[in-house]
């Protein structure tokens, strides 16, 4: 069961660290991904059934997500849409495309080779799943860790940071969140890729709740895994990712029939987001008593009721501090 | 430049830096007309502090990472790797003279930095391109009286030393009389007086207050 959602895990990685990047990043939280994603499995899926390698397919997969992207960008940065509505509208949009680029609504593979067939016969199919997951999200990671370290990377995370300050050191900041955009569908749609290749098939409703998968797996990955360094932080979203589908496979396993899963990944995502406000709650009381201790005043005088309160999802969803 | 509440210095700071669009007349900088053109392309030959201490730094980001912004501001694109030999060595000296402990905090969140801290370092970067004009937008107004002194000393030293044109938005009617070689007052979006020279270094509180009053 842990070896399966490993490798699950991999395949939602690339997704996992699509959301991080406009959500972390650039502070955007990106709707796209409900359209890109199956975007990218539709795109590879039929671009396969012509007769492209899974490869090929694969990386027009991923381009398909960078335009899905840049559209939402657009809308975004120059026709200066709240961002949340920019991404309802592209991921509407998708849906229609998504269906002329399939031509009906659930479309399977054939006999033709996906990515894991490239690996030996002789290897069980999870050792497989694990051998290309592992490969593609590297090269993913390896590529954004690089791109982190240019002096373009250090302009993207200074937009999602503080935009204003951003312009006056001469960031071109519209373009900026364009390329963001575009990166992170990127992604998004490649794990789609994956996904719709695992499957064996691509259906026009495999976007729904991708967001929220997504959006657990970066908060899951940052309870387990934490640092500044950028392989340290992208790391974590694989970690999320894997940590997510096992405890999908558990519930599963413990009989919740397939539908029941949306409903849970959502449930998911409220503990993942209480948890580590829990966690900062019970912290910071036991700093501010080992502090009374320390000055001599009674810890009993003081009420919990003087700690700051704060709202409940503040500093987590957003970054507060600019 | 000083005047009353809405008497428009904000403005005219703003569509400067090119935050605000301009309704009529053109705008030239350093022989450059930007009368349409984006913040970030004005940013070659102008600089500008905010008077929000958290509005001129980016906060997630460290120290050192804020300065490479402000000193490689005209490569926002590039996709060359943003460290440099001998950068560190470098960003030391630039912050050795600010006297705040910063040098040995270059790798630190600027979110963990004080207010005074944080506008010290605003104030270098927006000098270490040597602007053209440098726009500071009351940028003492929200620190302590002390610290709002030792940045108002510090804006002076950098100021002299590198031959800035400076415009200063105050409304500290006493360093607007101290620093600085012209005084421009602002009513009703209309420039009402416009000294310089000996004329301004003669000029006394008392009579800046009358001014204001009518």
């Amino acid at each position: 069961m842990l070896i399966t959602s490993i490798g699950q895990g991999l395949l939602w990685a690339p997704l996992a660290i699509g959301v991080f990047i406009t959500f972390r990043i650039l502070d955007i939280p990106d709707l796209t991904t409900e359209g890109s994603f199956p975007m990218g499995a539709a795109v590879t899926v039929s671009a396969m059934l012509s007769g492209q390698s899974a490869w090929v397919a694969s990386l027009l997969g991923f381009v398909a997500g960078c335009l899905a992207g840049w559209v939402t960008g657009i809308l975004d940065t120059k026709l200066r849409m709240p961002s949340l509505l920019a991404g309802i509208l592209t991921m509407t949009g998708l849906y229609s495309i998504n269906m002329h680029v399939m031509g009906k609504s659930n479309v399977p593979l054939l006999d033709q080779r996906v990515l894991t067939s490239y690996l030996p016969a002789t290897w069980s199919v999870d050792v497989q799943t694990i051998v290309m997951g592992a490969l593609i999200t590297g090269v993913v990671i390896a590529v954004l860790v690089w791109l982190f370290k240019t002096r373009l990377g250090l302009s993207l995370m200074a937009t999602g940071n503080n935009s204003a300050m951003s312009a006056a050191n001469g960031i071109y900041t519209d373009r900026m969140i364009i390329i963001g955009y575009m990166v992170s569908n990127g992604c998004i749609a490649l794990s789609g890729a994956l996904i719709a290749q695992s499957n064996g098939y691509a259906d026009i409703g495999m976007g729904i709740g991708t967001i929220v998968i997504g959006l657990a797996s970066v908060l899951v990955g940052e309870i387990f895994l934490r640092g500044r360094q950028m392989w340290v932080r992208l790391t974590a979203m694989v970690v999320g990712a894997i940590i997510y589908r096992f405890l999908l496979t558990v519930a599963m396993g413990l009989g919740f029939p397939v539908d029941d899963l949306k409903i849970l990944s959502a449930g998911i995502l409220v503990i993942v987001i209480c948890l580590p406000l829990l966690r900062n709650k019970y912290q910071t009381k036991q700093q501010l008593k080992r502090y009374l201790k320390q000055i001599g005043v009674d810890s009993n005088a003081t009420t919990t009721s003087s700690l700051k309160r704060q709202a409940p999802s503040e500093g987590l969803l957003s970054r507060d501090s600019k | 430049m000083i005047g009353n509440n809405g008497a428009g210095k904000s403005t005219l700071l703003n569509t400067i830096a090119g935050t605000l669009p301009v309704d009529a007349g053109d705008l030239t900088l350093a022989g450059h007309r930007v009368t349409r053109k984006p913040v970030a392309y004005r940013s070659r030959w102008l600089s500008r502090v905010f008077q929000d201490p958290k509005m001129g730094t980016a906060g997630e980001l460290s120290v050192a990472e804020n300065l490479t912004l402000a000193a490689q501001h005209t490569s926002s694109m590039s996709l060359k790797h943003y460290r440099r030999h001998g950068q560190t060595a470098a960003y030391q000296e630039l912050l050795r003279p600010l006297n705040m402990g910063l040098e040995q905090r270059l790798t630190t969140q600027v979110k963990y930095l004080s207010g005074g801290q944080r506008q010290a370092l605003s104030l270098l970067m927006a000098t270490l391109s040597h602007p053209d004009l440098l726009l500071l937008d009351e940028h003492t107004a929200a620190l302590d009286p002390q610290t709002s002194q030792k940045v108002m000393d510090l804006t002076q030293t950098i100021v002299e030393q590198n031959q800035l044109t400076t415009m200063m938005i105050t409304h500290k009617m006493s360093d607007a009389l101290k620093y600085g070689n012209r005084l421009v007052m602002v009513q009703d979006g209309q420039i009402k007086l416009d000294v310089r020279g000996e004329e301004k270094q003669n000029l006394r509180q008392s009579e800046l207050l009358t001014l204001f009053a009518e």
